[in-house]
């Protein structure tokens, strides 16, 4: 197949990015997206120029590296990862934007590329449980009934991708947290933190420059890892029961 | 100086080695600890674990990690489990089976001490990373469940969903950000190591790239920790992910570490077959999958009909009618090969014949398609979007593919490379699974380096290097700096016609072709002749455009293509002079009548580590021998 691609080029964070058209030509429809992207960087390596750079690792669809916009959505038309998008969704012909996610707080580095270091902060404030080596109890010392690990299982899936933030029109960055607060808060393991927890991360995600969620669920309908946007209410029943408490 | 290979296993009875190792260790006072400054490179589960642990400690840890961020690192793929021995589900299990299950599974190359040492913490990984909220499976009573895996007759493998590296990895990376919040911990991401500093010929540093601005620049240390991944991108074509790399072991290697049996590679028995020239990787199904699956292909040669249309009396269950007692379950390293030999023989499925199937039609009718699903679901999705087909309805296929990579830095007991002061962790050492890994195994030895293995034995170098850090000043710092920036000046000065992919394409064909699945005298003496053909080739023609100062994925490849096209030449070498078949190395040449691996324990019970000798000469070849004391060498048998 053929497409026309648009494709957003930036040299760094300080440099005017524009739109560039590139064509693709001959693509197998057993092509991934990114493979796509590989072809159309060898071509322009042949031509003298330099190649679209984009994020990508694992090309799996869980270590959550590649971050592409295309056709205005975070991760496309996949069900799930950039990575994990094949030609045949395509038709040919068809002209694909392609784009970084973009969020105040996500600075652009190099054309598809961002930084997504906030969410490192966020998870730095408080998504963890304290508990230093050795000090463990037998795994089976605490129980934590099937429905309660599979709840927690469900949260803990996110892969941190940035695709929730890139598509909430407040870039709001509330399911990410909620996945983690979620996560740890259905735990047995997770209460003694719990409360402070929630409130270091909705402080930092505050500072990073991340907005609030006022229900346009964008987040899970592009999110890769399916995360429920039940997490998002739990957040602030977490956020607020914690404030309260906080406060006395 | 010469090489030393003195592995350090402490005397006693096998089963009270760690534990006086650990009591004779050197400790370094809490207050002393903070004096000392640690690198880790690479924070993937040996890597974060470490940096956390040590960072917990109370020592300087500054960790380093060319992904965007340490959760990116390539632990974060690992499906199936991790195994433990608890012997929660009362089937016989223990220490000892473990250690042993282990050492056979490696087919009797890795070194006992090492083994039980692994075998006896396997149990606190799972009682730690539960305190961290790994959301373990559980069974409705609330205890933790468990699964089967290759190469063992017991259930010890732990288990979150399909996504069980992801889970320890997301615990590993909490327990780093809680140090880097603490500060004891220092994190650069987007930031990728370029060399080794060796000061007196101990490691006291390295020299960085920032990948985003291409800044150049030296850390001083009181010691080096790489925890750097393994090298299966040399095929080009791997489960690995795109980034994955040899350059930190390889750059090391060239300042004088032993690099130990890197013919070691496995190569995994159910990855998605390759659907093109344009391929860019190859995606693993989880080995779990063998629990409810069953391998088979046509009894008949060019049996082109659906796989629907084929009666039972005319397939051929190959695993379970060469190795019925452990059936699907078959290790890795012998699964493959079966597979291989059936396609080879012209009763391969699917484009090109290069598949078999692995199909669930017995496990749905038996447990319902939902529980399938439960099971495996992610899986099945992933298989779909993949190949645009549903395996609930129709087998899988699936082919072997590299997966791992057995050989690394040699190491000793405390993880010590032969370059004092350089510690290597996880898949990036040699140590523990021998000539073959079995399932489930990564993730244990990964956490079992970082977390419960280098905080007792790091004290052995550091206690009397107190005071003796350099600082970056150094003429080595300086030297190595130099020639840091002028190996990136001369990718940038080549200005040649060929992008750097293709070689990275090209040279993974020829391992796969030559140094793969199977290995023979004729085939790596051809490809020992045509990598330096190659290696020539790219110095003279590679396309590196841009200039260093900026985000230059190009220059990026360029440099571990470079690695990768030296280091493909050692596993060659190493494949070459190992006149056995074990494990994951498949000699053509020795293999009993009916097409098992024939070792040869009397010439090659032993680690083969290489010396370098500097670029176009032949590397030197060591011996540790390997000493068993409490294991009887076998001919490893699944029948």
């Amino acid at each position: 197949m053929n497409l026309k691609l648009k494709v957003w080029r930036q040299k760094n964070s300080t440099a005017q990015g524009r739109l560039v058209d590139y064509e693709a030509r001959n693509i197998p429809e057993d092509c991934s997206f990114l493979e796509m992207l590989d072809l159309v960087n060898e071509d322009l390596l042949a031509r003298g120029e330099e190649p679209i750079a984009f994020d990508h690792d694992c090309r799996e669809g869980i270590c959550g590296m590649c971050s592409l916009t295309i056709n205005g959505v975070p991760h496309g038309p996949s069900e799930t990862t950039t990575c994990q998008l094949y030609m045949r969704k395509f038709k040919d012909g068809q002209t694909i934007y392609i784009e970084p996610f973009r969020a105040h707080a996500f600075p652009l580095l190099r054309d598809l590329t961002v930084n997504r270091s906030a969410f490192d902060r966020i998870q730095q404030a408080g998504g963890f449980i304290s508990a230093h080596v050795g000090a463990a109890p037998d795994g089976n010392a605490i129980l934590v009934p099937k429905t309660e690990a599979d709840h927690a299982m469900e949260a803990a899936a996110c892969i941190g991708c940035g695709a929730c933030a890139a598509a909430c029109p407040n870039a709001s960055a509330m399911l990410f947290v909620g996945a983690k607060v979620t996560h740890l808060g259905s735990l047995p393991q997770g209460q003694p933190e719990r409360e402070r927890r929630v409130l270091s991360m909705v402080q930092q995600m505050d500072k990073e420059g991340f907005g609030n969620c006022s229900n346009y669920l964008e987040c899970e309908a592009v999110c890769p890892a399916e995360i429920p946007a039940t997490v998002i209410g739990q957040l602030n029943r977490d956020y607020a029961s914690a404030l309260i408490k906080d406060s006395v | 100086m010469s090489l030393s290979l003195d592995s350090k296993i402490p005397a006693g009875p096998l089963e009270k080695k760690w534990e006086r190792h650990k009591f004779e260790s050197k400790l370094i006072n809490p207050a002393n600890r903070r004096k000392f400054e640690v690198i880790v490179v690479g924070t993937g589960l040996a890597g974060a674990s470490a940096a956390a642990t040590l960072g917990e400690l109370g020592y300087k840890v500054t960790a380093f990690c060319f992904q965007d961020s340490p959760r990116r690192a390539h632990s974060i793929a690992a499906q199936g489990g991790i195994n433990a021995a608890k012997n929660y589900q009362n089937d016989g299990d223990s220490v000892h089976r473990l250690f042993y299950d282990t050492i056979k599974g490696g087919d009797f190359r890795a070194r006992e001490a090492n083994v039980h040492r692994l075998a006896e913490v396997s149990v606190s990984i799972i009682d730690h990373c539960v305190a961290l909220g790994v959301p373990f499976a559980r069974e409705y009573g609330g205890l933790l469940d468990n699964r089967s895996f290759g190469g063992a007759q017991v259930s010890r493998t732990f288990y979150a969903r399909g996504q069980t590296g992801q889970q320890l990895l997301l615990g590993a990376y909490s327990a780093l950000n809680r140090q880097i919040a603490a500060g004891s911990v220092t994190m650069h991401s987007r930031t990728e190591m370029m060399d080794v500093v060796l000061v007196d010929g101990h490691a006291k540093g390295i020299v960085t790239r920032n990948l985003t601005t291409g800044e150049i620049k030296t850390w001083a240390a009181d010691c080096v920790i790489m925890a750097t991944g393994g090298y299966g991108n040399v095929f080009y074509l791997s489960t690995n992910a795109k980034g994955s790399n040899v350059t930190a072991t390889y750059r090391a290697h060239r300042r004088g570490a032993a690099f130990a049996n890197p013919c070691y590679t496995q190569i995994h028995p159910t990855c998605i077959p390759v659907a093109g020239d344009h391929q860019s990787k190859l995606t693993l199904m989880s080995e779990s999958l063998r629990n409810d699956g069953r391998v088979w292909v046509p009894k008949n040669k060019g049996d082109a009909r659906p796989s629907h249309q084929i009666p039972d009396a005319e397939r051929d269950y190959f695993l379970e009618r060469k190795y019925p007692s452990f059936g699907n379950l078959a290790p890795r390293d012998i699964s493959s090969r079966s597979a291989k030999e059936v396609c080879d023989e012209g009763r391969g499925v699917g484009p090109g014949g290069l598949g078999v199937y692995l199909d669930f039609a017995d496990s749905i009718k038996r447990l319902g398609e939902d529980k399938i699903r439960e099971r495996y679901g992610n899986l099945f999705e992933m298989y779909h979007q993949i190949t645009g087909e549903n395996a609930y309805q129709m087998p899988m296929r699936i082919f072997p593919a590299v997966h791992y990579t057995m050989g690394g830095l040699w190491v000793d007991y405390n993880l010590m490379s032969n370059i004092p002061g350089l510690f290597v962790l996880g898949e990036a050492n040699f140590s523990d699974h021998g000539a073959n890994r079995l399932g489930a195994s990564a993730l244990m030895q990964g956490l079992a380096d970082g977390y419960f293995v280098i905080p007792y034995t790091i004290g052995n170098y550091l206690a009397p290097e107190v005071g003796k850090r350099p600082t970056t000043d150094h003429p080595a710092f300086k030297q190595t700096e130099a020639e840091v920036r002028a190996q990136i000046q001369r990718f940038l000065s080549i200005k040649g016609k060929r992008s750097v992919e293709s070689f990275h394409r090209e040279l993974g064909l020829l391992m796969w072709d030559h140094c793969g699945m199977a290995r023979s005298e004729k085939s790596l003496t051809r490809a020992l002749n045509r990598i330096p053909a190659l290696r020539q080739e790219f110095w003279e023609n590679a396309n590196v455009p841009g200039e260093n100062e900026s985000l230059n994925v190009s220059l990026e490849k360029a440099g571990r293509v470079a690695d990768f096209l030296e280091f493909g030449e050692l596993m060659c070498f190493d494949a070459l002079k190992r006149n056995e078949s074990c494990g994951g190395h498949f000699r053509e040449e020795y293999q009993t009548p009916d097409g098992e691996a024939l070792r040869n324990d009397d010439s090659y019970a032993h680690v083969a580590a290489w010396e370098y000798k500097g670029e176009g000469n032949a590397p030197v070849r060591h011996i540790e021998p390997l000493i068993y004391e409490n294991v009887k060498l076998a001919t490893r048998s699944y029948k």
